[in-house]
């Protein structure tokens, strides 16, 4: 495999294979010397065409921490500012020879768009598309997962996984769906109908819109961002009662069975969709999430361009 | 005009086997062994007759995009696929909403020569959807428009929709409605289903056609007024014209060869080549789109060839322009859909190509019958010969095909106008 462009990419077997290599990754980066020498001499390319902190930086850090030279390109200040097209952002970084770009864009389908074109022959990874998929946010948020609420190994056969609010404009949700139950974990939408993609009936889940009585069952609760806009856009009344029925509260934390976690992509609306007391509350791998998306980026880098043939994606 | 022509052994759209002679402009007999003398002799004895095709949707970009198309080239394009007359549609830039602009498009395709154009007017001022544009000095310009359109917008106030079908009635006008309610289609990308949601593309939903139909066929009925849906795309529109058609309202519709031929997974690549407005839907409306256009319920096939230059479409899907090349593949798609799967004979490919465009739009030179005396409009096609289509070959000064490497049956041979081969 040369991309990663969507979990859809990948079997049950490579998944697995980038979370055991992500442990390997932590592993190493708790060691006395931070550093891995496997991509030295490589040069990847974060392409930021929307804003991003923490994905952005992440990406770094794991191709930092494994030799490669990093080139970051955002969107202010650099010619993507100036109107150039994505075709002549991706010519351009040919003939720098980049080995790999990040990408992420506001356009879903951009990083696909890039891949199949002729524009340019390096690996390109997703690093969230639109409204589509985010899929390394979803390794690390399994990655998370596996961590707390199985015996620290293969895949999550089992585990009820609630995922909560803006379905329908999150592309960390639709990766989640589609690596979680390609993990074998249960998953359950849970969103006013208004904020869930027309024919959800038609994906491996279960929908509920009521978050009370599904809560008790799950294992991990992962709280998405909902944007104030989508009140203008009538998704809703208003953030008051969004917050009563899908925020997740103290009140409502006690529901949850023993040893569940609360996730969150971040970045949080604290008092919206999550109140503060919830994100900060022993339950909460919140700030988890980030450090593990650094050892599971670590992962996708060197599986992806470590060596070749790549060792995920051999079936595809 | 003084060319004078024999086709030799073609088969008529009936199936009858006849030679057709041509001289100065018209058909001037039909029938065996036809003397030949002094006239240019052509054996299309593989092939079919027919009435010179007639597309009531186009966009020829000219004036304003003339990088995109001319109406030469697009006359070009047309003739390439058999047509003699196409429909230029509003949205240019200018926008044809005044006698000025419509009396330029008419007269660029007169100097073309190649086919006959035919401007269709604005309903509104600027296709904004506000104030009717002045249709009354279109339909008495030299053009003579007599098809209104704001096509790429919806005349989505069913006030002004009302005011614009009352008042074409006293030049026997007809509104040609785009039905797109334009609330339910707020950055639209394709069609609002199981791939969409996917996808993560903006979906345009099914619905949004289908109550614009819905509500049109009424006002239609309730001021006795003529109506024509543009590209109807959707299972559900086709059920609302059979049933405004069975309760006897002056409606027509056109369904596109794209939408009888493609559907929505191909939006899966994120190739912009598919991006379309109105989208390409399901199997499930393709297969209801080809039925309805069998039975007549939606009466003719029109192209809505819609040009754009290249940096349109090598982009992000959603930064990507709207539309397809039509004209050049009409004919082959229609074959393919519709007459190998065997839903229509040739007879009926002459009525939804030829006849009925040309009763509906007004254009009496055209979709005649093939018959002495008549005007040589005449479209020839093998259709035991096949082709690939290359973009790289096409006529058209853009090279935004959907169905490039695609092999189809049918091959146009020869294309007259006013009885001379173009």
């Amino acid at each position: 495999m040369r991309h990663l462009l969507s979990i859809s990419d990948l079997s049950k077997d490579d998944a697995v294979l980038i979370l055991d290599t992500a442990i390997e990754m932590a592993r190493a980066s708790d060691g006395p010397m931070k550093k891995l020498p496997t991509l030295r001499g490589r040069t990847i390319v974060n392409l930021f065409a929307e804003d991003s902190t923490r994905t952005r930086i992440s990406f770094e850090a794991a191709a930092k921490r494994l030799s490669a030279d990093v080139i970051n390109f955002g969107a202010k200040g650099s010619s993507l500012s100036k109107g150039e097209s994505l075709k002549d952002t991706a010519l351009t970084l040919q003939a720098m020879g980049a080995d790999a770009v990040i990408i992420r864009h506001s356009a879903s389908g951009a990083p696909v768009r890039l891949a199949d074109s002729a524009w340019m022959s390096g690996s390109v990874i997703n690093a969230g598309d639109g409204t589509h998929e985010h899929p390394s946010q979803a390794l690390l948020d399994a990655f998370t997962i596996r961590k707390h609420c199985t015996k620290g190994g293969g895949d999550l056969a089992g585990l009820r996984i609630g995922i909560v609010g803006d379905v329908l404009h999150s592309r960390v949700a639709r990766s989640n769906v589609l690596l979680l139950s390609l993990l074998g974990a249960h998953v359950t939408l849970i969103a006013p109908p208004t904020l869930l993609p027309f024919g959800v009936e038609n994906w491996p889940v279960d929908i509920s819109y009521d978050f009370d009585s599904v809560l008790p069952s799950l294992d991990a609760v992962m709280m998405l961002r909902v944007q104030q806009e989508r009140m203008s856009d009538l998704f809703f009344p208003n953030a008051r009662e969004y917050s009563r029925y899908f925020g997740l509260n103290r009140d409502r934390m006690l529901l949850m069975k023993p040893n569940s976690i609360v996730m969150h992509p971040g970045p949080m609306n604290r008092g919206l969709e999550i109140t503060a007391d919830v994100a900060d509350s022993a339950r909460s791998v919140i700030v988890e999430q980030v450090s593990n998306g650094v050892s599971v980026r670590m992962a996708i880098l060197y599986l992806l361009l470590a060596g070749a043939p790549s060792e995920i994606g051999a079936n595809s | 005009m003084s060319k004078s022509y024999i086709l030799k052994g073609g088969s008529l759209p009936n199936g009858t086997k006849s030679d057709i002679a041509i001289k100065d402009g018209v058909i001037s007999a039909i029938g065996t062994s036809l003397d030949a003398s002094g006239s240019e002799v052509f054996d299309i004895s593989n092939c079919v007759v027919l009435p010179g095709l007639v597309d009531l949707h186009t966009h020829l970009r000219e004036p304003g995009r003339e990088d995109a198309e001319t109406v030469l080239s697009g006359s070009r394009a047309a003739v390439k696929g058999g047509f003699t007359a196409i429909s230029a549609m509003a949205n240019t830039s200018p926008v044809a909403d005044t006698a000025g602009v419509v009396e330029q498009v008419f007269r660029l395709g007169q100097e073309a020569g190649l086919c006959d154009v035919f401007p269709v007017g604005a309903v509104t001022q600027g296709l904004a959807g506000e104030k009717l544009s002045e249709m009354g000095a279109m339909a008495n310009s030299i053009a003579k428009v007599r098809v209104f359109s704001d096509d790429g917008h919806c005349v989505s106030d069913p006030l002004v929709m009302r005011r614009a079908l009352e008042y074409v009635k006293q030049f026997g006008g007809v509104i040609a409605q785009h039905a797109q309610e334009p609330r339910l289609t707020v950055g639209a990308q394709m069609n609002e289903g199981i791939v969409s949601a996917k996808l993560g593309l903006k979906g345009w939903p099914a619905i949004a056609e289908e109550s614009i139909i819905a509500r049109d066929v009424l006002i239609a009925e309730h001021v006795s007024s003529r109506l024509h849906i543009c590209h109807v795309t959707t299972a559900g529109g086709v059920e609302i014209i059979r049933w405004a058609k069975a309760r006897g309202i002056e409606v027509t519709a056109e369904v596109t060869p794209h939408h009888l031929l493609l559907t929505d997974d191909l939006a899966s690549s994120y190739d912009p080549i598919y991006k379309v407005n109105p989208p390409l839907r399901t199997q499930k409306d393709v297969m209801a789109l080809r039925e309805a256009l069998a039975e007549g319920i939606i009466d003719i096939v029109a192209t809505d060839h819609a040009p754009h230059p290249a940096e349109t479409k090598e982009c992000e899907w959603q930064e990507a322009s709207f539309g397809m090349l039509g004209l050049e593949t009409a004919l082959s798609i229609v074959m393919s859909t519709m007459v190998d799967t065997g839903l229509m004979n040739w007879e009926a490919v002459a009525d939804r190509l030829s006849i009925a465009p040309a009763r509906i739009g007004g254009y009496s030179d055209h979709g005649q019958d093939i018959a002495i005396g008549k005007s040589a409009h005449l479209s020839v096609i093998n259709p035991t010969a096949s082709w690939r289509v290359d973009r790289d070959l096409v006529a058209s000064r853009s090279r935004n095909t959907p169905f490039h490497g695609m092999e189809f049956p049918g091959v146009v041979t020869h294309t007259f106008f006013k009885g001379v081969k173009r």
